[in-house]
């Protein structure tokens, strides 16, 4: 029993220290490099609760893009005041938070662990997987029982890249560094390659398995950035329609989608049972598309990608 | 798939409260932009931690509660980028209105 929890005892100690450094470093700079960490701990922590989804989602998206987006804007961030030390202020903080959170922790503690993992009840996904047109669940309820989720998904994705846009017109004209570090170019010439394939085989495999269009598109979406941050990638102009289009495809067919169904079909995208599979692989298809173009633009848009 | 014990699960629950304290407590204290962020991002953690560790009560773990969180890490992402270019826009209009009497503050 005892040696059963060891694992989660070192993960979950480490995810805490980890947590606390990342905010209470001395630098900032070492803020955000322990917080590149903590995603990787976390991706961690979803693979040990049987969630590979998630820990292939967390190992690109916390780990590796939230890394690049922090150290890029902190470039241009001035370096950090030395902080006072108020002890009033920590105490007051400390109390409200005792507050605030003790009602959560105590509705967890109260109970006895049996309580707490008796409710096994039959979840009506598997129930109703065989007519879902994929056989992996977690996929089965992103494009086909929820697929609204989805679709609100990539709204939102939207709305982040037109609010992104808004704000370039204050800025100057941005410090792109002259200089690429030699070993960067010829890491990113090895990898692009090898996340391209595995970003490939992810989506396919989305329908069986592990895998689908968020982690596709955040994998593709890094090795984008990779390009893009070593000057390999030429600009993403705005104007051109082919960034616009991509930007917009994943959503676009989802609506079409949307339409189609309501009106000749079931209901709002309430997919024909015969044509589940290949809808779904459709539309997983042009997300990740979409998915990797707004994340490079949102992670390494600079004013000549995003306002040109 | 083998099953977790319900210690396990209750430790993860707890470390999950833990995690919102954590970032609820650094984003009360610190002043700087970026570590606020970085503070909004471990509750977030904390909250996905929540949820994963209810979905593995039944032995396949939860698939709804997996697919919401796949979901929130990508809206949690986009919304960590807008808020740095408002930290970014924030930041250069200060400077624009004062660059009249300070002008080499960079670094």
């Amino acid at each position: 029993m005892t040696v059963e929890l060891l694992p989660d005892l070192v993960l979950c100690v480490l995810l805490l220290v980890v947590a606390w450094s990342a905010l209470f470093a001395s630098t900032r700079r070492d803020a955000m490099a322990l917080f590149v960490a903590f995603g990787m701990i976390v991706a961690l922590v979803w693979a040990r609760l049987g969630a590979p989804d998630l820990a292939l989602a967390e190992a690109a998206i916390g780990a590796g893009l939230t890394g690049v987006l922090l150290l890029r804007a902190a470039r241009k961030l001035p370096v950090s005041s030395a902080r006072r030390f108020d002890y009033r202020r920590h105490l007051g903080a400390l109390t409200f938070i005792v507050v605030a959170v003790s009602g959560f922790a105590v509705s967890i503690i109260l109970p006895s662990p049996a309580d707490i993992t008796a409710n096994n009840i039959d979840s009506p996904v598997a129930a109703a997987m065989s007519d879902s047109g994929v056989s992996h669940q977690v996929t089965a309820v992103l494009l086909n029982f929820r697929a609204w989720d989805t679709f609100l998904e990539l709204l939102v994705l939207l709305f982040a890249i037109t609010g992104l846009r808004q704000l370039f017109p204050i800025e100057k004209e941005s410090l792109e560094p002259a200089r690429t570090w030699q070993l960067l170019v010829s890491w990113t010439r090895t990898l692009v390659p090898l996340l391209l394939l595995v970003g490939g085989y992810l989506l396919w495999r989305g329908s069986s398995g592990p895998g689908g269009a968020f982690q596709a598109g955040a994998l593709l979406a890094a090795g984008c950035v990779m390009l893009r941050i070593t000057g390999m990638l030429p600009p993403l102009h705005w104007s051109s329609f082919a960034v616009r289009g991509s930007v917009c495809a994943g959503t676009l067919l989802f609506l079409c989608t949307a339409v189609l169904t309501h009106s000749l079909g079931a209901g709002w995208l309430d997919y024909p049972e015969a044509h589940a599979g290949t809808l779904i692989l459709m539309i997983e298809t042009l997300a990740t598309l979409s998915i990797a173009i707004i994340l490079t633009l949102l992670v390494a848009g600079e004013r000549k990608d995003l306002c040109s | 798939m083998s099953s977790l014990a319900a210690n396990s699960i209750i430790l993860y629950l707890l470390v999950a409260v833990a995690l919102v304290m954590l970032g609820l407590y650094g984003l009360l204290v610190l002043k700087d932009p970026i570590r606020r962020l970085i503070a909004i991002n471990i509750m977030g953690s904390g909250t996905f931690l929540t949820m994963i560790a209810f979905a593995r009560r039944q032995d396949p773990p939860d698939p709804i509660l997996h697919a919401l969180v796949v979901t929130g890490l990508v809206v949690a992402i986009s919304a960590t980028a807008f808020a740095l270019r408002l930290i970014l826009a924030a930041r250069e209009s200060r400077e624009a209105a004062a660059s009249g009497s300070t002008e080499a503050e960079d670094e």
